[in-house]
């Protein structure tokens, strides 16, 4: 029971300075990372297979030239800057496009920014039920000139989850790759 | 310190061409930092940044692209509202007050290249065309850096 007060007091202690950093405004600190998705070599992955290891999740599209080459531009640093400990920590870029991204469209896309990172699309619905569980917004939005005659809208946040898959806190769009690795050094305690 | 200035200018104006026609305006333009990611080949679009500043006196409205990397550049803005929920959307013409810059960063404005018509490579550069209301127009030689690129500078 103390055990239980004294985590969520850590949890919340540790959520509230980051939403404070991030200006977060996500309610409920005590939501898990839960999915089943398709990572980007075909192989099933849930939350489970990354038990034991930070996981750094973000959402988007392969067809995305702006934010999201540039988060996995900024995460590919910070995993580069992270070394050795660098196999403590999972980056996951989830596909909010399930349409188009499948695995090998992922596979082409994601590893090229840094071979650690791994790409998980599903099903339309395991997507949606991916993005409710993650509390993430996603949107098509019809636009002619765009391929396929669509872009998509998405949370652009960059979202922590501690080793046993508890929700630590998130980045906004644009934080730099050195204040995030700061943090996530800071909350690994390395 | 005013040499390495000068000299850092100087060597940004090697990647604009001469104006083209007589023009109010745009001729005072100066394209700085332009770069660009490399892409996996040709499917998905590109995009490019840099900053544009006006040491005119007027203002100067940059309104449309051309490239024969692609065949539908546009200028592109993204935004983020405060959900952190980011989209992206055509926007439209950009003026460039006098005195001023207008910078083409990720997360913000960008030349959306899209329908590539060649594989953009890491260590090329591809010419982009700036057209201003004026009817000027600068063509800017823009670097393309590796595909995990976070600025001009790699």
């Amino acid at each position: 029971m103390l055990w239980g007060l004294a985590t969520i007091a850590i949890v919340g202690f540790v959520w509230l300075q980051v939403s404070t950093r991030s200006e977060q405004r996500i309610d409920d600190p005590a939501f898990r990372a839960d999915f089943e998705l398709t990572d980007h070599q075909g192989m099933v992955q849930t939350d489970e297979d990354f038990a034991g290891r930070w996981m750094l999740v973000f959402f988007g599209f392969a067809n995305c030239p702006d934010v999201c080459p540039t988060t996995l531009a900024e995460v590919a640093a910070v995993m580069d800057a992270l070394c050795s400990d660098a196999a403590k920590v999972q980056p996951l870029f989830i596909s909010i496009d399930p349409e188009r991204d499948t695995p090998e469209q992922l596979a082409e896309f994601v590893p090229a920014f840094d071979a650690d990172i791994i790409g998980l699309t599903g099903t339309a619905d395991q997507i949606k039920r991916t993005t409710e569980t993650f509390r993430v917004y996603f949107e098509k939005i019809e636009e002619a000139a765009s391929p396929d005659g669509y872009t998509m809208g998405h949370s652009s946040q960059l979202f922590l989850f501690d080793p046993q898959g508890g929700y630590v806190g998130a980045w906004t769009y644009g934080t730099p790759a050195e204040e995030i690795l700061a943090d996530l050094k800071a909350r690994m305690s390395i | 310190m005013k040499s390495s200035i000068a000299a850092t200018i100087f060597a940004s104006c090697l990647f604009v061409g001469l104006p083209t026609t007589t023009v109010a305006g745009s001729e005072d333009v100066v394209v700085e930092n332009a770069w660009s990611r490399a892409s996996i080949g040709i499917n998905r679009p590109g995009a490019a940044y840099m900053t544009l500043r006006n040491t005119g006196t007027d203002p100067v409205t940059l309104v449309g692209l051309e490239t024969p990397l692609a065949m539908m550049p546009d200028i592109h803005e993204t935004k983020t509202d405060a959900n952190g929920v980011s989209s992206m959307a055509p926007a439209g013409e950009i003026m460039i007050p006098p005195g001023e810059s207008v910078s083409l960063e990720p997360g913000g404005l960008h030349a959306m290249l899209m329908r590539l018509q060649t594989k953009m490579v890491e260590g090329e550069t591809f010419p982009l065309t700036l057209n201003f209301a004026d009817g000027g127009t600068r063509t800017v030689d823009v670097p393309i850096l590796g595909i995990a690129a976070r600025g001009p500078e790699g």
